[in-house]
């Protein structure tokens, strides 16, 4: 059932606008559309200059992290009736703090990605693989770090982070989901290069423990927990 | 601006990532995306990727090619089945040196589950020969792959759009791309091209692709000259969510849930005795169109049958199939622990595309002539190992395997040959195309709305195009889309912008998607039999005699399919069988 939807976004074009500045839609949408649906139907019939980002529409791509009435989510993770939209209630939308914005709902993902890389993202071993097989890992061993595999580096953790917008430096709870990743994988043997990369001064001891991260991860990664497991592999490494 | 690298990747996909891995070390490379690397549609595959290890139980790479042919309705080239089976095992065994984490077995080996059309014994009964990480693995795939180019150092230009392919002396000599953020256009001058860049999908209305799925590649090469091959072959998954077609993956009837209609009948053993709910795609997807066409279908409208999982129990399913019983509460606000969940099928994969001998290199016509220093692999590419229907997880196999083949072959051609120089105004094309969307923010005449013709595109492509067709639906889509492409003349922008000016880049892919479209409706209509994914109701035969062949479709100068050839299957094992499951 179709019903009109009211929606605030903060709007800003570096070739028009010297600050951002919210611009009200009103469109019509079904109380089952993505709030990505919405944002489309805005794009495509009234305004086409409305610029985000957006690819897989499910949840699974990362895309489209920006907020959503004050918290961080996915365009395409929340409908229109998840946020009150099909009973009258405004939605406001705002690109992710914590980032420079480039145009309207579009920030600037690189130096997240550096931060990323920074903490070496990939499975160091300094043993030859067996030659035909693949290198065994017990069920359990597996299960470890199952929840942090899931990160889709939508930036929604660190855009919600204190500490990752009053200090550029800080890697962010993102990076150190990735770090958890391979630390704590039976096979990888760099968790005393990672540790040491994130026991530094912009490392996990940023961390305040507000749990925001935890609570905007699309994915359900449980990322408060996964910095503290962090923490604690350091005081025993000491 | 002007770069020059020895080989350029278009597309940081499954595919392209693993082509650029093999050049690493060997050439200077840039791989080029329209997204960041993690954001592509590899991402988004769920149920596993098939190799032949046998590790839970026997299984033959044999076993696998057969299953691939057969799955194909024998239109597969069947040395590229071979190829596909046979690497797919040390592919996978690479993945996991490379940090995968695959679920395992209790010993610690890679674990294996059942996947649709994959059998023992030729066809005598399904055999678990999916690894898999949860229902993420192609998210786990693409992850993996992307760290190990951020360990090689490969050189990304992330968020530029593929213009044009430049082609000077019968050799490949790069690419053009826009760059999203500032708007300008860059000439990459390289000696081998290798283009993954993904299928189509968004050419219709229920589809489980991302919105960057629009054939940028295909169209891109299609204009320069190189043909489209089996565009026709478009596989529905039978499995999406009522309405919004997100991929509910094989794996969920791989662990055993069961497809049932609006009596609670389970009606695939009505029309596959053998493997029931596990047959092969495009079957199942016409099980489930011919259910509803005779009235068993649930909802209001009668129009969706249930995919049920709840008989697993809360345990398989949160260890086994987590995101996508997610995916069902999220979007349609079902819970699959208790209740079917409504599906119905969906647009899913491109078994056409520019077609490529097995190492990857573009060929040109019906005798397999090489464009040198032209690649391309993925679901952009037709080896042709999927033939007119893939198998579940081949999708993944066919990325990881002919991505590595397309990337050693131009890490080759890159050593032994120099640079061809540009062609004269090599910018012209672009700046040519650039220059008809721009104007259609200054142009008071132009009033076609964007949004309307991709409407009338998914409506009439979903109508006409799908699962079930005839010379009637296909001849009118021909009309349609001439319609379009006229529409498309004089379309109209409102965004004057250059600086991340996305309806402007939004304008291109619609561009891409038409070209695609026309392709494949051309291709679905002179192939006047059944085969696979096409399944003609005026023709429901398959004609091996006169159809046992590729779809080659050239285009016009101005637009529109200028002449289809066809180009023998190749046939080295198996000889064609009536398929039955």
């Amino acid at each position: 059932m179709a019903t009109q939807v009211t929606v605030k976004i903060l709007r800003y074009d570096p070739e028009k606008d010297k600050k951002a500045h919210f611009e009200t839609y009103t469109v019509e949408a079904d109380p089952l559309d993505r709030i990505l649906d919405v944002l489309n139907s805005i794009k495509w019939y009234q305004d086409g200059s409305l610029t985000y980002r957006r690819s897989c529409a499910h949840g699974v791509c990362g895309s489209d992290a920006m907020r959503i009435n004050g918290r961080n989510r996915l365009a395409c993770k929340v409908l229109v009736r998840d946020v009150g939209g099909d009973a009258g209630k405004k939605i406001q939308i705002e690109p992710m703090l914590g980032f420079r914005i480039l145009r309207d709902l579009v920030v600037d993902m690189d130096p997240f990605f550096e931060k990323y890389k920074s903490i070496k993202p990939y499975l160091i071993n300094y043993e030859d693989a067996p030659a035909s097989s693949e290198r065994y890992q017990s069920a359990e061993d597996r299960e470890i770090f199952d929840e942090t595999t899931k990160c889709i580096l939508c930036g929604a953790c660190s855009g919600s982070c204190p500490p990752y917008w009053a200090g550029p430096d800080f890697v962010g709870p993102a990076a150190i989901v990735n770090a958890h990743r391979f630390i704590f994988d039976s096979r990888d043997q760099g968790a005393a290069e990672r540790l040491s990369i994130l026991g530094e001064g912009e490392g996990v001891f940023r961390c305040r423990t507000v749990y925001n991260c935890t609570d905007a991860c699309p994915r359900n990664i449980p990322v408060t927990k996964a910095i503290e497991q962090i923490r604690r592999a350091m005081l025993y490494n000491r | 601006m002007y770069h020059k690298f020895d080989a350029v990747v278009v597309g940081a996909g499954g595919a392209g990532l693993m082509a650029a891995l093999q050049l690493v070390g060997k050439a200077n490379i840039a791989c080029i995306t329209k997204l960041y690397p993690s954001r592509s549609h590899t991402g988004a595959a769920q149920g596993g990727i098939c190799a032949a290890l046998g590790n839970t139980e026997e299984d033959h790479w044999e076993w696998h090619m057969f299953d691939t042919v057969k799955g194909g309705d024998y239109l597969t080239d069947q040395d590229a089945a071979e190829v596909l089976a046979r690497d797919a095992i040390e592919r996978i065994i690479e993945m996991e040196h490379m940090g995968l984490p695959f679920n395992r077995t209790p010993e610690g080996k890679i674990d294996q589950r059942r996947f649709g059309g994959h059998t023992r014994n030729y066809g005598e009964g399904p055999v678990r020969r999916a690894c898999y990480a949860a229902d993420r693995t192609g998210h786990m795939i693409l992850q993996t792959l992307y760290q190990q180019g951020i360990k090689e150092n490969v050189t990304f230009f992330n968020e530029y759009h593929v213009m044009d392919l430049l082609i000077n002396n019968g050799r490949c000599v790069g690419v053009t791309a826009l760059e999203i953020k500032t708007g300008e256009l860059h000439t990459f001058h390289a000696k081998a091209v290798i283009f993954a860049t993904g299928g189509f999908g968004r050419a219709w209305r229920v589809t489980s692709n991302a919105h960057a799925c629009t054939g940028d590649g295909m169209a891109v090469a299609y204009r320069a000259g190189i043909p489209l091959m089996d565009m026709e072959m478009y596989q529905f998954h039978p499995t999406g969510l009522y309405r919004i077609g997100i991929l509910l993956s094989e794996a969920a009837r791989g662990e055993g849930g069961i497809l049932r209609n609006v009596n609670g009948e389970r009606f695939c053993e009505r029309y596959a005795p053998t493997l029931k709910d596990l047959a092969p795609r495009d079957m199942v997807s016409r099980f489930i169109y011919q259910e509803i066409k005779e009235g068993r279908g649930a909802g209001p409208n009668k129009d969706y049958v249930y995919l049920h999982v709840d008989h697993l129990g809360k345990e398989v399913i949160d260890a086994k199939l987590p995101d996508i019983t997610d995916f069902a509460r999220t979007y349609l606000h079902v819970e699959p622990y208790k209740e079917g969940v409504p599906i119905q099928p969906t647009a899913h994969y491109a078994m056409g595309g520019i077609p490529t001998n097995i190492d990857g290199e573009v060929i040109l016509d019906e005798k397999a002539t090489v464009l040198p220093g032209c690649y391309a692999a993925g679901e952009t590419a037709c080896v042709s190992v999927h033939g007119a229907n893939r198998l579940g997880t081949n999708s993944l196999v066919d990325l990881v395997v002919f991505g590595k083949r397309a990337g050693l072959k131009a890490a080759e051609y890159c050593q032994q040959n120099d640079w061809e120089s540009l062609p004269a105004n090599h910018e012209a094309r672009s700046k040519e195309l650039l220059g008809f969307v721009n104007a259609g923010a200054s142009d008071g005449k132009r009033t076609e709305i964007a949004g309307d013709i991709r409407k009338d595109l998914q409506n009439s492509m979903q109508d006409n195009v799908s699962i079930v067709r005839n010379e009637t639906g296909l001849t009118a889509q021909m009309g349609k889309l001439q319609e379009l492409r006229e529409r498309y003349g004089r379309l109209r922008l409102q965004d004057t912008g250059t600086k991340f000016n996305t309806e402007r880049m939004e304008a291109l892919e619609l561009g891409c998607l038409l070209e695609c479209a026309e392709a494949a409706t051309k291709g679905a209509l002179e192939r006047k039999e059944s085969r696979g994914a096409q399944f003609r109701d005026d023709f429901e035969k398959r004609d091996d005699v006169n159809f046992l062949a590729h779809t080659l479709a050239y285009r016009a100068e101005n637009g529109g399919v200028k002449e289809l050839r066809y180009k023998p299957v190749v046939i080295t094992r198996f000889e064609p069988k009536e398929r039955k499951y």
